[in-house]
């Protein structure tokens, strides 16, 4: 599924767009922890992959480039701050962000085929 | 990987070292990046780019949440790749505790980065082929780790 159809599922808007925005997403994780997120990262998957989280600070990018997870969504209404959105820029790590709450935008994405990254996370 | 071929085991092809400042949240990532793009630059797997980044950027939040300052460097040689991060701060009074995964001494501000969790020296343990720490209350805390290359990089 590319970025745009989740946009649309997911009734979101897109803050910062990249070349990764024709992405194929196969995976989706949602976590506000980015240790977990660090912890639980796949090699080859991650790529596929977008987080799903509530918290819009610029170390979520960050842990999403050292992770090599593919585009971020951010839930529950949460807006980035302009630095958070720059370094977005740099990394081509596309941002978009939905008023939907964690549960909701997880559940959308699942039913719509998107899986978690592995057969047990 | 040329540049690596040509070299013997015991020499270090690449030495980077970099310094940073506890509590700089702002920055804090920045050297584990440069490392990243260090080892992407020479030709490392990507697997082991991955494992690598991940274990700098842990231990590089460690020493912004917890210490005053702290050095990490990284050599990389034919076979290895060292990752060596030195701090000056409070030190870790239980490492077996520091161990555990989900045992954290972390502040509220550091929550809210989404780190302090406790999952940060177990996995910097989990990306890494051998690790080592040791820690002195008041003074600080050293931390090796190892990646091996052989049959990865060829």
């Amino acid at each position: 599924m590319i970025l745009s159809e989740i946009q649309k599922l997911l009734q979101a808007v897109l803050i910062s767009e990249s070349s990764a925005s024709n992405l194929d997403i196969k995976f989706a994780k949602a976590s506000d922890l980015m240790s977990d997120v660090l912890a639980f990262s796949e090699p080859f998957i991650d790529r596929n992959t977008v987080l799903i989280t509530g918290l819009t600070n610029k170390q979520v990018v960050r842990t999403c480039e050292i992770a090599g997870v593919a585009a971020i969504i951010f839930v529950r209404g949460k807006k980035p701050s302009a630095e958070t959105i720059d370094l977005a820029k740099q990394c081509e790590i596309p941002l978009m962000a939905t008023n939907l709450k964690m549960f909701e935008a997880c559940g959308i994405l699942y039913t719509n085929g998107i899986l978690g990254p592995t057969p047990s996370g | 990987m040329d540049s690596l071929r040509t070299g013997t085991k015991s020499e270090s092809l690449l030495k980077q070292e970099f310094n940073i400042t506890g509590g700089d949240f702002v920055n804090a990532g920045e050297s584990s990046i440069k490392i990243r793009n260090t080892l992407r630059d020479i030709g490392i797997d990507s697997d082991i780019i991955r494992r690598i980044a991940i274990a700098a950027y842990e231990a590089e939040m460690n020493v912004v949440m917890y210490a005053e300052r702290g050095i990490m460097r990284i050599d990389v040689y034919r076979d290895k790749i060292l990752l060596a991060i030195d701090d000056k701060g409070p030190g870790i009074q239980d490492l077996d505790l520091a161990m555990q995964p989900g045992y954290s001494t972390a502040t509220e501000e550091m929550r809210e980065m989404g780190f302090g969790a406790g999952m940060g020296l177990p996995n910097i343990k989990k990306n890494a082929d051998t690790f080592k720490i040791t820690s002195e209350v008041g003074k600080g805390t050293k931390l090796e780790i190892r990646i091996l290359l052989d049959g990865k990089n060829d």
